[in-house]
């Protein structure tokens, strides 16, 4: 079996699961519209949205949910038992990190697609002006999140309070990614965008990706054996 | 006590005085004052610090590839001594940027970044106190993405123009800023070696003690 299908297969069984359960896409969901509405009490005043607020907004959104939805990706294979079935398999360990990290990207994106209207509800901000750029930043910004989520919330699972360390992990790992897709965002939303500098965060982030899934790829292997149980 | 460790602590005391001494004794700086002497703490503790960071990100990767205890009893220390020195770092950096600058904390790329890098030095030991068995190798993984954003912590500020002084400063020193200066890297740098030594000494006590009491069970 080649890589592309091992990773096509553990895609759709993630899918499967979750289009008949619901389970994490639709708790992700909630929780995610629950934090843009804590961020509109908070900030918002008078009817007036702090300035550039949105984006901000958006992307604490994006790593909150994000978080979530990592977490209960690994623990529904431990819960099961099919972790051990899953390493097991006589396939190569990078495509099953693949795999993962492509059905965690289409669960983020789903929840993205709700995220990012809200956002540009609540908080006034113009969202769809130059919807390829955002597209891409949302895209390249997610994507360095959940690759170095899916690696550590994998290597996690066998892990005492797993659930208390994640955030601890992912979070400091992945702060300049959410800076890059702050800023980037900020300067999509000014009335003058300034393309020099947008083109900038985004070579950032595509850097951050490339860096980080090699990294994970090069890492899920040894990480993942487990020798000593 | 090992035999070494009262020898290179003496050795490390006197070069502390001495630095002590030549910094007291080393000219204002015109613009800066009294405050500039800072930076003889300072610098070498962030010097410490970054190389405490390579340290175990590097002895992380070699253990990822070749799971032997002596790297990662490395990178468990050095990881100790990253919190340690970037503490020192981050403490001694405000209070010079109150000075200077007229506020604690600015969001450059440099300050930003030693900061990330910190926090992630304090989450590999939050890891390897509660993560359980397995700690190991997650520790070791996050120090290897740890380690990535090294080289962004020290090509940022001559990449992105930001207020923090640039590390082209150091080698125009003149020589009345630099005896002290020098001196107290050196200082900063036995200390750095002396702990790492010490500490992965204690785990190897540790790790003897642990197999003696194992095989008095049998």
């Amino acid at each position: 079996m080649s890589v592309l299908q091992t990773i096509w297969l553990i895609v759709r069984k993630d899918l499967t699961i979750e289009t008949r359960s619901g389970e994490i896409a639709f708790t992700t969901l909630f929780f995610a519209i629950s934090c843009i509405l804590a961020f509109a009490f908070a900030l918002v005043r008078e009817g007036k949205p702090p300035e550039d607020g949105g984006a901000g907004v958006l992307w604490i959104a994006i790593m909150f949910s994000g978080n979530l939805a990592l977490g209960r990706t690994f623990e529904r294979e431990r819960q099961s038992e099919t972790l051990r079935a899953l390493l097991l398999a006589p396939t190569s360990r990078p495509a099953i990190y693949l795999g993962k990290l492509l059905g965690l990207m289409a669960l983020l994106t789903a929840a993205e697609l709700l995220l990012v209207p809200l956002v540009a509800y609540f908080f006034q901000a113009p969202m769809f002006r130059h919807p390829v750029w955002l597209t891409v930043i949302v895209v390249t910004g997610t994507l360095g999140f959940a690759s170095v989520g899916t690696l550590f919330a994998a290597m996690l699972v066998r892990a005492r309070s797993r659930d208390m360390l994640l955030p601890v992990l992912l979070y400091p790992l992945t702060f300049p990614v959410i800076m890059a897709g702050v800023r980037g965002t900020t300067a999509l939303l000014q009335p003058e965008v300034d393309y020099a500098l947008l083109r900038f965060w985004v070579q950032l982030l595509i850097s951050f990706d490339a860096v980080f899934i090699t990294l994970a790829l090069w890492t899920f292997e040894p990480l993942m054996t487990d020798e000593q149980r | 006590m090992p035999s070494w460790f009262m020898r290179t602590a003496v050795a490390c005391a006197a070069l502390f005085i001495a630095a002590l001494v030549f910094i007291a004794l080393a000219p204002y700086e015109r613009d800066m004052g009294l405050v500039q002497k800072i930076f003889y703490f300072h610098t070498p503790s962030a010097w410490m610090f970054l190389t405490a960071g390579v340290v175990c990100g590097v002895a992380s990767a070699r253990y990822l590839a070749n799971p032997s205890p002596r790297f990662d009893r490395v990178a468990w220390a050095s990881a100790e001594l990253l919190v340690l020195f970037g503490a020192i770092a981050l403490v001694t950096g405000p209070l010079w940027a109150r000075k200077t600058w007229g506020v604690w904390w600015q969001w450059d790329v440099r300050l930003t970044s030693s900061l990330l890098g910190w926090m992630i030095g304090v989450a590999y030991l939050l890891v390897r106190r509660y993560a359980g068995p397995g700690s190991d190798k997650l520790a070791a993984g996050l120090a290897l993405f740890g380690i990535a954003n090294v080289p962004f912590i020290y090509i940022s500020v001559n990449y992105w123009r930001t207020i923090h002084p640039p590390t082209s400063v150091v080698p125009k020193l003149p020589l009345s800023f630099g005896v002290p200066f020098y001196l107290s890297v050196t200082a900063f740098t036995l200390l750095f070696v002396m702990l790492l030594r010490l500490r992965v000494h204690l785990e190897e006590q540790r790790a003897r003690m642990d197999s003696l009491y194992l095989s008095l069970d049998e």
